[in-house]
């Protein structure tokens, strides 16, 4: 049982959430804000596994996202919609269903290929060169992407929601919560199998002594590659996942201002924390909900709570623990490998 | 054929040499001393065999295998372990992990098994665990299998980090001065574990060390060095009597 | 002659980039802190420039502009610089007093830059200010390079304040003890010198550099607004660090260079392109000397 209740439990919500926003209990917003919340998920875990295992300093998440997002909507609107550049839909529309969550691994197969920009300049240089590097390559990115007339330059592309009509089709369920809850637990999931395991757990040693870690037989190089690639990759997931929800991307939402609020989320959650990272998107996002009667101010009470977070608990809600370690009785209920 | 083989070794950092012309041939199942005085080049000597300087000069072949251009983790990977002069060991990571961390080199599983948790990957993270756990019931350390290494006490990190070293199954272990900071009762525990390593494991152990009494204790041969320069090679008691090493250590006795 | 024109753009450009690079330099110099918010404090002092000028101008008083820029310029220094202080007092040094890890005070340096832009924009509203003229423009012509005496002044100033930072870091007691701190922060209140007075006085001459960058600014390019400090400020920090952060000189070769190579992208490719080139380039920089020009390589002793 305590094997298989995190799982069923997961499952279970799955279904409570779809089958509330089927019958219309809940409405778009609450469903916007859900799947927002999934997207922030995936991205501070992501970031955390660089930022928070690691102990590197990157600040340009926002980069890989937009790469993702990019990505999988290029591929959703050849595949589906009609486009003045790119043409006629290339299949038709029972194909969806497939092909979308092709078009989302392709989305982060791109992104963590971009990972490597920062991944390579990291076997040689570390800490605050390597924080240059990646705002670097987020300004890189967004401005790359700007100057690519073909997907819309700085006027953003869509197209992609014809790939969600195109789902809606086949079934009419709510499909883009459904991908985005999925997306969540696999990028969860992904990430904790990866840093329980003793090949994962090289990535915490080359952020505590990278000198031990070489010594004693860790691969820095290859553990960085991996960290790296694992992490933009999953952002890239995010990103085409954000596409999908919105039906429309521009460069500029993936701009540094993404990135800070993705680093918010993972120190406000704790380094080294996934349950930290998935909490804290959690409470961001909601926040952010909250705040938003505030208008601009929002943005000088959020920074000014960070403030207060880090004079008073510096080390995050969670610090670097796991809720199973705060709270060792609820191991006995769920065990989340 | 010799386990460790050092020829013409140097290493200079701009205009300094830190090692001139080194040379040394270690046996299998050898204990062996490398002595002489601060800044004498002894810690780069370790360096350089454990593969994290590069030679400017000379030769590293450990098991007949030159180990030039290989990076530290894979001259570990070969078989060479060591310990450091002050203590680095993962400090948020408790001691039963450190230790599994150091099999990276023996993972035998990929990425992709680690995400599937496939059956290679289970067969494998027990096996790190009973590697993990038979060393630390061996060397008497099981109780602080959980305790992260900033809450124990110095002598017992020291005892930890050979732990690390150990798991590696090493053929050359270089122990960089392992009596350092440790009070008279853990130098005498630390006499005792290496020479119960030394007996149990077909290992060779070269240490650089201080403290004669752990070295005459220990050693069948000692290496001084100065300046990088190697000024005695011998046993205890032909070193003891070493005039030049005298001098090393204790300058001319003419004023 | 056209190359010319161009080299002068790029030395205007450049003297901006260097001198809030300067205060980036000089903060992480001493302290191993990326100040965050300079770019914000550059953003400020702007902001202090335009409200000093107006309030002068404003004035029944008949003032000629040259007098108050005169005024200005000294009144918003020590204003921007009081806002750095402020900063440091307020956010850094009692982390700093913690002995908390070094990232949370560079995330805290974020987020006070962040209050700093959005509080801006929410007291002060979207419209953008228009700085008035404090200087007579006259344009000096040689064959067919024109330069406005603005651009010489930026430039000068640049120049200037490098020489001035040289000099108080390298040749004074004050610059030698912030040299000392940045090797031990432990060990220089030990040796009876006022930790905490070094570190002020820092951030007053990298501020008090940012407000003077920010009246310059406004003065080439009078249109204020609330988030032009964020990208500048970005970037002269790149600037910075490819130069070599920590290191006076580094700061201002990183701070040309970069004028250099974005108006060398403009002079052959479509302007759209500027920041890709310039952000490419720079990534190449840092992966061939990772420590930036005249940064020195930390050995790890083990």
């Amino acid at each position: 049982m305590q094997k298989h209740s995190f799982t069923i439990a997961m499952i279970a919500s799955m279904a409570v959430l779809t089958a509330l926003a089927q019958f219309g209990f809940i409405n778009q917003y609450i469903q916007s804000v859900i799947m927002l919340m999934g997207v922030n998920i995936i991205l501070s875990a992501s970031l955390n596994l660089v930022n928070g295992y690691m102990g590197e300093f990157s600040c340009g998440h926002g980069g890989f996202m937009c790469v993702g997002a990019y990505a999988s909507s290029v591929m959703t609107v050849l595949l589906f919609s009609k486009n003045q550049i790119l043409g006629a839909p290339l299949l038709p529309e029972s194909m969806a269903l497939f092909a979308f969550p092709l078009a989302l691994a392709v989305g982060a197969a791109v992104a963590s290929v971009a990972g490597l920009i920062v991944a390579v300049p990291s076997f040689k240089t570390r800490g605050d060169y390597l924080a240059i590097i990646t705002l670097a390559a987020n300004y890189m990115v967004i401005s790359a992407i700007d100057n690519l007339e073909i997907i819309g330059g700085p006027r953003g592309f869509m197209g992609m929601n014809a790939t969600v009509n195109a789902m809606n089709s086949v079934v009419n369920i709510p499909w883009m919560l459904i991908w985005v809850i999925l997306g969540t637990i696999f990028s969860v999931w992904i990430l904790r199998r990866f840093v329980s395991s003793t090949l994962g757990k090289g990535v915490p040693a080359i952020c505590q002594d990278e000198i031990a870690a070489e010594i004693m037989s860790v691969d820095t190089n290859r553990m960085k590659l991996i960290a790296f690639m694992l992490s933009s990759g999953l952002a890239g997931l995010a990103g085409g996942l954000f596409a999908h929800i919105l039906g429309y991307v521009n460069p500029h939402s993936f701009d540094i201002m993404k990135s800070t609020e993705v680093m918010v989320m993972v120190y406000l959650g704790g380094m080294g924390s996934l349950s930290g990272a998935t909490l804290s998107a959690v409470l961001f996002t909601l926040l952010l909900e909250v705040l938003r009667p505030l208008e601009i101010w929002k943005w000088v009470v959020i920074p000014l709570l960070l403030i207060l977070l880090m004079q008073f608990r510096p080390e995050g809600l969670m610090g670097n623990k796991e809720l199973s370690d705060l709270f060792p009785k609820l191991r006995k209920y769920y065990s989340f490998k | 054929m010799s386990l460790l083989e050092v020829k013409g070794l140097t290493r200079r950092f701009g205009g300094l040499i830190a090692v001139n012309d080194f040379n040394i041939e270690l046996g299998e199942h050898e204990l062996v001393a490398l002595i002489g005085p601060n800044g004498a080049g002894k810690t780069t000597v370790f360096n350089l065999v454990s593969g994290f300087y590069q030679p400017s000069e000379g030769s590293i072949s450990f098991k007949g295998k030159d180990t030039k251009g290989l990076r530290p983790h894979q001259v570990t990977g070969l078989g060479v372990a060591r310990t450091f002069q002050g203590i680095r060991l993962w400090g948020e990571m408790n001691v039963l992990d450190n230790i599994r961390v150091a099999q990276h080199y023996t993972l035998g599983y990929s990425l992709l098994d680690c995400f599937l948790r496939t059956k290679n990957y289970l067969l494998r993270e027990k096996a790190i665990d009973t590697i993990a756990w038979e060393l630390l019931e061996a060397m008497d350390m099981k109780d602080c299998a959980y305790e992260l290494p900033r809450n124990l006490s110095y002598g017992l990190q020291r005892r930890v980090e050979i732990a690390r070293a150990m798991s590696l199954k090493p053929s050359l272990l270089l122990l960089d001065e392992p009596a350092a900071g440790l009070n008279s009762a853990d130098v005498e525990g630390l006499i005792k574990l290496v020479r119960w390593i030394y007996d149990t494991f077909p290992v060779t152990i070269w240490m650089i060390e201080h403290q004669m009494k752990v070295v005459m204790s220990l050693c069948s041969r000692i290496k001084v060095v100065d300046f990088g320069t190697t000024i005695a090679d011998g046993t205890p008691h032909e070193i003891q009597t070493n005039p030049t090493v005298i001098k090393a250590y204790l300058g001319d006795d003419t004023i | 002659m056209e190359i010319f024109q161009h080299i002068l753009n790029a030395l205007q450009f450049g003297s901006f980039y260097a001198l809030i690079a300067l205060g980036y330099t000089l903060v992480y110099g001493v302290l191993r802190l990326i100040n965050f918010a300079h770019g914000d404090i550059f953003m400020v002092g702007a902001y202090i420039a335009y409200f000093v000028a107006v309030a002068l101008l404003g004035m029944d008083t008949g003032m000629s502009p040259g007098l108050a820029l005169a005024i200005t310029v000294p009144v918003t220094m020590v204003l921007t610089a009081l806002v750095g202080v402020t900063l440091e007092r307020t956010m850094y040094r009692p982390l700093r007093r913690k002995g908390a890890d070094r990232l949370y005070v560079v995330i805290t340096a974020l987020m006070a830059g962040l209050i700093l832009e959005n509080g801006n924009l929410a007291l002060l509203g979207a419209s953008r200010k228009r700085f008035p003229d404090l200087l007579e423009k006259s344009i000096w012509t040689f064959g067919s390079v024109s330069v406005t005496n603005l651009k010489v002044i930026v430039i000068v100033a640049a120049i200037a304040v490098f020489l001035l930072l040289q000099f108080i870091v390298t040749r004074t007691k004050i610059g030698m003890a912030m040299r000392g701190i940045s090797y031990d922060k432990f060990a220089i209140p030990l040796m009876g010198i006022p930790l905490d007075t070094i570190i002020v006085f820092t951030f007053i001459l990298g501020s008090g550099m940012a407000g003077l960058a920010g009246i310059l600014f406004a003065m080439s390019y009078p249109i204020l607004e609330p988030y032009m400090g964020a990208l500048i400020g970005w970037k002269a920090f790149i600037a910075a660090v490819v130069g070599g952060i920590g290191d006076i000189r580094g700061a201002i070769v990183g701070g040309f260079l970069l004028g250099f190579i974005e108006i060398g992208v403009v002079a052959v490719f479509p302007s759209t392109l500027r920041d890709l080139f310039a952000f490419s380039i720079l990534l190449v920089i840092l992966w061939l000397k990772p420590t930036g020009l005249f940064g020195v390589a930390k050995t790890t002793k083990i």
